[in-house]
């Protein structure tokens, strides 16, 4: 369940070797640090804002908090055309499968098509998503599906290259029952940890707070930042 | 490549198959090894850019198409048309470049005479994002599309393996090399240093004449500071008026004038001996031929 690998040169076990030729190997990469965590009443959901291809950054704000339908966001690391893709694609099934129910499709349904798509194509695919929303049967909920296409529900999820630095700060501050406040503190605390030791995590912290009165967008700038120890 | 029907265990049926790529890179190697090469694809090298300003897009590009190290064309089109509202700006393999654009427009006019309505670049973005993670990777083109339409103005760039982006402002260059390699700013040619003018001097809603002049400098940035890319500088300035393509908007990088007269004149060397040996040849045949000069 490693997080995804910043580089890339990263390894697919089929497809990309020596033999392929070098421009077909450049890809670019989410890096990415992204984060979800589930309280009474919604998810608060965040994550960085780099992508890069190799060392260059080429997009230094972008938005890796995906919607998928109103109450449904899906956080993106791996590959940002593989992401952005499998994104696409459960966004139109999704659309689909909601207006045949005549009802807002369920965070679990969502969490589904992606699972079903990362475990067909696991070999092609370079994708590590968390899907997290609020449904009208079990409220907020944070599903991960990390490469490879396991599908696993957790109240909170870290993914990306920078949540291998930030599992101890995670597992150590995670309680129970957190207010929204709390969550938003405990998410941004962790995203700016993260990415001030990730190469390939930065910018700016994007969060999003989805309950069922609807959706809230925050973004945390560079120098607002909570502050820590630096040496 | 997305076939839903298909189980993992199953070899794969429909869909593409870059079985070749493959064999191609192993033929190359066995090529290689006899003292012969392939012909390599062309490069454009390449610098392009695009800027979102007060009344439309700026797209930006140089004019200089590479083979290896040489210089194959020294006044090529990268700014391609689209649509009468949306151009596209292309980096990476010339022909792929090409012929998506090439694509993209048929396809595009298409869809606009179905629907009965002008296109949007959020269309041409989709189709060309899709269109490339097909393949996963192998066109080996980079793309800036900007454009107005109904909906306001956009510009979003395209990388070879079909991720997007949609920023204010955006450069883009040849496909990378490895990320191992250590020349960083020769392989992501001209793309950084037009985004280090951009990131010091871009501004939300500039005039014209001040947003022109900086896609100006970011590409010139990329012809002096990058081997890739060179020659002249071409705009396209595209706003819900029309289109205003600038081919040859400026010459940055003028051929040298040599300073002074480096002929001697005759005399200068002194000469020391001279000795003249008569060669005896026999005429042995002589034919006359008229050139046609008309």
């Amino acid at each position: 369940m490693a997080a995804s690998v910043a580089v890339a040169g990263a390894q697919h076990l089929s497809s990309v070797s020596d033999l392929v030729p070098d421009w077909a190997r450049q890809e670019v990469s989410t890096g990415t640090t992204i984060m979800a965590v589930e309280f009474d009443g919604g998810v608060v959901i965040g994550a960085d804002s780099r992508t890069t291809t190799g060392a260059y950054i080429a997009n230094r704000v972008t938005d890796k908090l995906t919607p998928i339908h109103d109450r449904i966001f899906c956080c993106r690391s791996g590959s940002a055309a593989d992401t952005q893709a499998i994104a696409d694609a459960v966004t139109y099934q999704l659309g689909f499968h909601s207006i045949e129910l005549d009802e807002p499709p369920l965070v679990r349904t969502a969490a589904n098509l992606f699972k079903e798509m990362c475990y067909r194509y696991r070999e092609e695919l370079m994708a590590g998503i968390i899907v997290a929303g609020w449904d009208k049967r079990r409220g907020g909920q944070v599903y991960t599906v990390p490469m490879g296409g396991m599908l696993v529900r957790q109240p909170v999820s870290v993914g990306g290259s920078g949540s291998s630095y930030v599992y101890g700060f995670v597992d150590s501050n995670y309680r129970s029952g957190m207010s929204k406040e709390e969550c938003l503190r405990f998410v941004a605390e962790a995203l700016t940890l993260a990415m001030e030791r990730d190469g390939s995590s930065g910018g700016v912290a994007r969060l999003a707070v989805i309950t069922e009165e609807g959706l809230e967008r925050r973004v945390i700038l560079g120098n607002e930042l909570p502050k820590f120890f630096s040496a | 490549m997305m076939n839903i029907d298909q189980r993992p265990c199953e070899s794969q049926r429909g869909g593409f198959s870059f079985e070749n790529s493959r064999r191609n890179a192993m033929l190359e190697e066995n090529l290689s090894k006899l003292g012969y090469s392939a012909p390599k694809a062309r490069k454009t090298g390449t610098t392009i850019a695009g800027i979102m300003y007060k009344d439309g897009v700026i797209l930006g590009a140089d004019t200089r198409a590479t083979d290896d190290m040489v210089v194959a064309d020294k006044n090529c089109m990268k700014i391609h048309y689209i649509a009468p509202n949306i151009y596209c700006c292309g980096a990476g393999v010339a022909a792929d470049a090409e012929i998506t654009t090439q694509m993209m427009a048929s396809n595009v006019e298409l869809h606009s005479l179905s629907t009965g309505r002008p296109p949007m670049v959020v269309t041409v973005t989709r189709q060309l994002k899709q269109l490339l993670f097909r393949y996963q990777g192998h066109i080996g083109s980079s793309l800036i599309v900007g454009g107005v339409d109904a909906t306001g103005t956009h510009l979003y760039s395209i990388y070879p393996h079909g991720s997007t982006d949609k920023l204010p402002y955006l450069t883009m260059g040849a496909a990378l090399h490895s990320v191992f390699s250590l020349s960083l700013s020769t392989d992501r040619s001209g793309a950084a240093a037009a985004m280090s003018v951009f990131e010091d001097r871009y501004k939300p809603n500039m005039e014209l004449k001040e947003a022109k002049t900086l896609v100006r400098d970011a590409i010139a940035a990329g012809i002096f500071c990058d081997l890739g890319s060179g020659s002249n500088v071409d705009l396209c300035v595209i706003t819900k008026a029309g289109v205003e393509y600038l081919r040859g908007y400026d010459q940055p990088a003028q051929k040298g004038r040599k300073q002074g007269e480096y002929k001697y004149k005759p005399g200068t060397t002194a000469v020391l001996t001279k000795t003249v040996t008569p060669l005896s040849l026999d005429l042995v045949e002589e034919a006359v031929h008229l050139m046609d000069t008309k």
